[in-house]
């Protein structure tokens, strides 16, 4: 028994809670999806890093070793490793499955605000309040950096890698972009203290928050801006910002306990979610699907994560069906891990429907949409059968 | 095998030298190894001949009977020819490589036999050896040849024999007998006590004396020393196992002797045949047994003696014949000294011996004696000059010590005033005023000492200056003051009070005549020694003579030193610069004192560090850019784009390939810049600390600029957002006349490129201040406002409500003034998305629905919600928390904490203030809303409608990831229409 696809609708803002989780771990200093949004990171001021599964919401794997609290983590595009960084210096580079430390980098003269790693996991680049980026490399069993780039002039708080860029946010005001495929430095200049910096989906764009509550975004290849979103509260606190999943929208967290939602486009203010009464420290938006992570620190033993999503508007009439069986009829799509693939699934699925409903004369007819799109999905019997 | 012909004709080369390989050329396939082949001189495929010389021929790759390789040669009936081949020689089947050097018949110049010394030539040795066993009766042969052969003496001996020689004697003239025995006597030298003549040549010269005068003896024979060299690894005297002994069958004396001696092997070899033992074959020998068929099995398990082996190093003393002349001189002189050592009555060591000479006493000599009070280490006292430092820290110097430099006695003639010495020297005073000030009149006695307490006043009030031009005023007289002091230091007698250095306001107000000033100063005393001063420009000589002669002038005490440089063809900058080099060169190596610069040397090495490794693109000054931002033109006023080398591995890592492959810089590309150029010592004002060296100035301004930024952005933050709504507002308005703003900003650089400025930084920011304010008057005071914790630090907290109020008010009628069209977003989000913050889930109160439909008053009281709670006591725990963390960068919250504006007392006042805000607003949005409605479908009525459609064929029926990119790629389209329009 086959379902069609739920139709992914053009702007659906993750707008109901789906799950609350208390992490017991303090403060939640930072929470991400991994590569395919099938699990959670959160990073505690406990000095532990916890793995959760998205679909059931339990706790898979503590990874304990960090000396202080851990500030940011990452997870490599084929889930096998994490890295984290954290107060006490270091870089941390873990074994998914053993929960081991693979390696511990040592070398950031102050704490590690955040790390990243690169497509293919071959490289960790960490920023740390000592004003430098470090890359490390995954594959020698080097304890030195590839390169230290030194050009900040005040901590880095934020950075985020693109296939052959890596740009950082820093406290200095600036937004550095490092094109290692032409050699280039761009230096932006924002002004007030970055606290958070990130990619638009399409890789046009950079946004920035600062710390005189805006976000701006950017163009990458001029430096001009291209919009302003303010209205939230960001004035001393490392907060974070990101895109929607299809770019859409422009998300802040927010001192006030609100999460903003700004139209991309427009500029204004689509919603304001209300989260918590803390500061809502944290947030992450699912790869694919609209689908956002929050994170606020209660009190210490309260941390909580907040899952939000609209995933149950779509399925069903039920107002909070099980995101268990949300998940598992979307695994369908999941087959294969990476975003992209799943769009040309779901892209597939839609023309072979056509194809079925116009019979084969109305081949070429398909053909120019995603005549090389059908081709792909030819080769996966499993939709056909499905539709 | 080929000889180079050309170059070098005394080098003979073997084998075919390689190619010389040119850079450009593609690399070549190896040859394979079939297609190697080997061709002599002549161009013919060599034949290698079988297993002897190394090879195999003809083979398969030799190609043997190919069209080009080697034919056997066809069978030739050699009949007829049969008598002329009679005599057939071996030479007649080589060719002329058999008879080259590594055939197998060389063909050389070797002495004939004749000729050739007593020495047998090895090849005859090795076939000897080789017949000897393989001879019938091995063994015998080569010892029956060598007793049957004639004797033959070389062609030496012989010539000798003709000469008149006899074996057994010397070869040289006949000699008498008495000079023969002077020249032994001349000829042996004996140290210490004289040989005394032994029994045998005493008899002997008794002989002589009995022989006749006339009667002349042949010189004695000379044995000739056998310099044989030895070729194995053996110990000295080892012979080894000889495996023809050994194999020839045990013959001697059944087993083998390692040390047998010559003497021993012969008479033993001789004793073997007279026994007559018959030689059985097969093998014996000491570690082989005797066989089943042998009769004898005597001696097989040979007893090896001790004596066989030295116990004591050294070894015993041979016998008297067997060392000729290079007998060790120990042993020729043993006989003497051992009969000296008999006087010595202790017992004398084996091995030692009584020295000949007795050791030379050493006499040494006691310590001198230390006076009571000596100690061991000098003190350098720190002379301080009282004139250049403040009264508190010369205070504080006399206290600790008891007393300053200055009052000790002993600081020299120089010191003392005139009138010390007239009383010194009894003379009477001089009549009349004795000071210059006893000429004024009391007035302006007065006015001068209200001067001077003024100048003191304001030496004191250093700190809480305020106005930029004192600060930087102050900077540089504490320069200066900081540069007297250590110049005192290094000088102690330049201690005479001068009158910059004591009011150093007020003379350093145009600060480079002062620096001439105390340059002079530095140089015109009478210690300054020419050939001791450093040259700084010692990489240009031209400079260094220009420098040579200001330096020669400033000592004449020329006051106008720099203008009078000759130099005609240097522009009127380069002058000026040069001119500014100078002085501070001649201030950082003024001449030190005669006592101090002996105590140093030059260093002997020339460290190269006169050149600094700065990053050659600065991110160039933040002031325009921050203009800029203020005004929101991102782009090209913000961008920076600089050159970036990333390392190779990281490249590799990322799979892209290396923008600059070959260079092997890292990182920004550095230049090393001159240390000694201006701009490196123009920063040195700024900087505090005039004892750092050159070298860390340089990369001083950046960190200084940056510094005064970072210090102030934590604190400007909140300052700095709140007149920034109202400044944005007006920009956006201003964005228009976007050209004189960038006329301004233009300047602002010229302004700050300008060098003249570039002596007091501070001063410049302020005045690029002013410019800005200039400009936008209106700014002015929002920016000069200190921040309001400082109101709130000084004023009560009754006043503070109506204080903030009126900001309110402020910032709103500057809204007002300003045309509201940084808000078209705002006031569209009502009309457009309307269902969406309706859907808000029910924990929301209402009140924050209302928040979602007018986000622009929601902004407004966001902003005064911030204003209001940095008031509020609710806020004090964060923030001292914040502040205690002493955290760099933005803060993570802590954990556990409400937020302040959730405080229910703020939260009514919010309301409240909403209120009033809505009823005022509303009606103006209103008018606005329907005209910016108007504007916006006009404008972009067109890609409106796209997304719209996107939308409503997302809902029906497809959306594939083309549409999504194209969505995110729209947007973007979007947003720069946008843009454009406004």
């Amino acid at each position: 028994m086959a379902f069609p696809q739920p139709r992914p609708k053009g702007t659906q803002l993750p707008k109901h809670l789906l799950r609350t989780v208390d992490c017991q771990q303090g403060a939640v200093r930072a929470v991400r999806f991994n590569a395919d949004g099938n699990y959670i990171l959160t990073c505690g001021s406990d000095k532990s890093l916890k793995l959760w599964s998205v679909s059931r919401g339990t706790l898979l794997k503590t990874y304990a070793g960090h000396g202080y609290e851990v500030l940011e983590a990452d997870s490599s595009y084929d889930n096998s490793q994490l890295c984290s960084c954290s107060s006490d210096k270091t870089v941390v580079l873990w074994d998914v499955a053993t929960g081991q430390v693979t390696r511990k980098l040592r070398g950031h003269a102050g704490k590690v605000n955040c790390v990243q790693f690169n497509e293919e996991a071959t490289v960790i680049l960490s920023g740390s309040i000592d004003g430098t980026v470090r890359c490390w490399d995954t594959r020698s069993r080097r304890m030195e950096p590839i390169q230290i780039l030194d050009e900040a002039r005040d901590g880095v708080s934020s950075l985020k890698v693109s296939e052959h860029e890596l740009v950082t946010g820093s406290v200095d005001g600036r937004v550095r972009r490092y094109d290692l495929r032409m050699g280039q430095l761009h230096v932006d200049f924002i002004g007030s203290p970055i606290t958070c910096i990130c990619f638009s989906r399409d890789g046009q764009c950079t946004l920035s928050s600062s710390l005189d509550s805006a976000v701006r975004l950017l163009d990458k290849s001029t430096g001009e801006m291209l919009g302003e979103y303010t209205g939230h509260v960001n004035k001393g606190y490392k907060l974070d910002c990101c895109l929607s999943d299809k770019d859409t929208h422009v998300l802040s967290c927010s001192e006030d306990g609100h999460v903003y939602y700004w139209d991309l486009v427009e500029g204004s203010l689509t919603l304001k979610l209300p989260v918590g009464k803390a500061v809502v420290q944290s947030l992450s938006f699912h790869p694919t699907e609209p689908c956002l992570l929050t994170a606020m620190e209660g009190h210490v033993q309260d941390a909580t994560l907040q899952e939000v999503g609209e995933r149950q508007v779509v399925v069903g009439g039920e107002a909070r069906a099980s995101p268990a069986a949300v998940l598992k009829q979307h695994r369908l799509v999941r087959v294969i891990p990476q975003p992209e693939v799943s769009h040309l699934e779901q892209d597939g699925v839609e023309s072979a429907r056509g194809f079925r409903a116009a019979g084969r004369s109305d081949l070429p007819l398909h053909m120019p949409l995603g005549s090389l799109l059908f081709l792909i999905v030819t080769s996966f019997p499993l939709f056909l059968v499905e539709v | 095998m080929a000889s180079d012909d050309e170059s070098n004709e005394d080098f003979v080369t073997y084998g075919t030298p390689l190619e010389p390989l040119e850079e450009d050329e593609p690399v070549r396939k190896p040859i394979p190894v079939h297609e190697q082949t080997v061709k002599d001189e002549k161009g013919r495929f060599k034949r290698f001949h079988g297993a002897f010389t190394g090879g195999f021929s003809a083979g398969y790759f030799n190609t043997a009977g190919s069209k080009e390789g080697w034919t056997p040669s066809t069978f030739l009936s050699s009949r007829k020819q049969k008598s002329e081949k009679q005599n057939v020689r071996p030479e007649d089947f080589m060719d002329e490589e058999d008879f080259g050097e590594h055939g197998i018949a060389p063909r050389e110049i070797v002495t004939t036999e004749d000729f050739a010394s007593e020495r047998r030539d090895q090849l005859k040795d090795k076939a000897r050896a080789v017949s000897f066993l393989s001879a019938l009766i091995p063994g015998d042969t080569g010892l029956l040849d060598e007793l049957i052969a004639p004797a033959k003496s070389s062609i030496g001996v012989q010539l000798l024999r003709k000469m008149g020689w006899k074996d057994g004697q010397g070869v040289g003239p006949r000699i008498k007998r008495k000079q023969s025995k002077q020249n032994t006597d001349g000829a042996g030298k004996v140290y210490g006590c004289v040989l005394p003549p032994t029994g045998s040549e005493e008899s002997e010269e008794d002989d002589d004396e009995f022989a006749p005068e006339n009667v002349t003896f042949a010189p004695k024979d000379v044995i000739p020393v056998d310099f044989t060299p030895k070729v194995d690894t053996h110990g000295l005297g080892y012979r080894g196992l000889n495996p023809l002994q050994a194999l020839s069958g045990g013959s001697g004396s059944g087993h083998i002797n390692l040390f047998t001696l010559h003497s021993d092997k012969t008479t033993s070899l001789i004793g073997d045949k007279r026994s007559g033992q018959q030689r059985r074959g097969g093998i014996a020998g000491q570690a082989f047994g005797v066989g089943a068929m042998e009769d004898e099995d005597d001696d097989i398990y040979h007893k090896d003696t001790m004596s066989n082996y030295d116990a004591v190093l050294g070894g015993e003393e041979p016998g008297d014949g067997l060392y000729g002349w290079t007998a060790p001189q120990e042993y020729s002189k043993k006989m003497i000294e051992s009969k000296r050592d008999a006087a010595y009555l202790g017992r004398i060591l084996q091995g030692f011996t009584l020295a000949s000479k007795a050791n030379e006493k050493k006499i040494v000599y006691p310590p001198p004696d230390l006076p009571r009070d000596y100690r061991p280490v000098h003190y350098f006292r720190p002379v301080v000059d009282s004139s250049s430092m403040s009264p508190i820290v010369a205070q504080a110097l006399q206290a600790s010590r008891g007393h300053l430099s200055q009052d000790t006695p002993q600081q020299g003639r120089h010191t003392l005033d005139s009138s010390q010495r007239r009383e010194m020297l009894g003379e009477t005073p001089l009549q009349g005023p004795s000071s210059v000030f006893e000429l004024l009149g009391s007035k302006d006695r007065d006015k001068l000492n209200d001067i001077r307490k003024a100048s003191q006043e304001q030496n004191r009030s250093e700190r809480d200056l305020s106005s930029a031009v004192d600060r930087a005023v102050v900077v540089a007289s504490a320069k200066a003051a900081a540069l007297q002091a250590m110049s005192s230091r290094f000088q102690s007698t330049a201690t005479q009070l001068d009158p910059h250095a004591q009011s150093p306001t007020s003379q350093s107000q145009h600060q480079p005549s002062s620096e001439t000033q105390m340059a002079l100063k530095a140089w015109s005393g009478p210690t300054a020694n020419a050939g001791q001063t450093f040259k700084p420009f010692e990489k240009n000589p031209q400079k260094q003579a220009r420098y040579d002669l200001y330096i020669n002038r400033l000592k004449q005490g020329d006051r106008d030193a720099l203008e009078s440089s000759p130099d005609s063809s240097m522009t009127e900058w380069e002058r000026g610069r040069e001119r500014e080099e100078f002085v501070r060169a001649a201030l950082l190596y003024k001449p030190s004192n005669s006592s101090l610069s002996s105590r140093f040397t030059r260093a002997k090495h020339e460290d190269d560090t006169d050149s600094v490794e700065v990053t050659r693109d600065q991110e160039n000054d933040v002031d325009d850019k921050q203009a800029a931002v203020n005004m929101k033109m991102f782009g090209k006023l913000t961008r920076e784009t600089l050159e970036w080398h990333p390392e190779k591995l990281l490249c590799k890592r990322f799979n892209v390939p290396d923008p600059y492959p070959g260079s092997s810089t890292v990182g920004m590309p550095k230049v090393k810049r001159d240390k000694y150029s201006v701009f490196n010592f123009l920063t040195i004002p700024e900087s505090s600390q005039v004892s750092k060296p050159p070298s860390t100035s340089t990369s001083l301004p950046p960190m200084a600029l940056e510094v005064s930024h970072k210090k102030s952005r934590w604190d400007v933050s909140e300052q700095g957002s709140k007149p920034k709504d109202p400044l944005s507002a007006f920009i956006s308005e201003a964005r228009s006349e976007v050209s004189t703003a960038q006329q301004v900003t233009a300047g602002l650089k010229s302004q700050t490129e300008s060098p003249q400025t570039s002596a007091s930084p501070e001063v410049e920011v302020e005045q690029s201040e002013g410019q800005k304010t200039g400009a936008e008057e209106e700014d002015v005071e929002e920016e000069a406002r200190p921040p309001m914790d400082l109101f709130k630090a000084i004023f009560a907290s009754s006043s503070d409500e109506k204080s903030s109020s009126s900001s309110e008010d402020d910032s709103e009628n500057e809204e007002e003034m300003a045309p509201p069209t940084s808000e078209p977003n705002k006031s569209i989000v009502g009309s457009v998305d309307p269902p969406i913050s309706v859907q808000v889930t029910p924990v929301l109160d209402i009140s924050k629905v209302t928040d979602v439909k007018h986000p622009q008053v929601q902004s407004v009281s966001s902003s005064e919600m911030a204003a209001q709670s940095s008031q509020s006591s609710a806020n004090v725990p964060a923030k001292s928390g914040g502040l205690n963390e002493e955290e760099f960068g933005p803060r993570l919250p802590p954990p556990g904490l409400m937020p302040p504006a959730y405080s229910p007392q703020s939260r009514k006042q919010k309301k409240k203030d909403k209120e009033k805000h809505k009823a005022k607003k509303d009606h103006k949005h209103k008018k606005e809303k329907k005209k910016k409605k108007n504007k916006k479908h006009k404008h972009k009525g067109k890609p409106r409608k796209r997304v719209e459609e996107s939308n409503s064929s997302s809902d029906d029926s497809e959306s594939n990831s083309e549409a999504e990119s194209r969505v995110s790629s729209e947007l973007l389209q979007r947003l720069k229409n946008l843009r454009d329009k406004r």
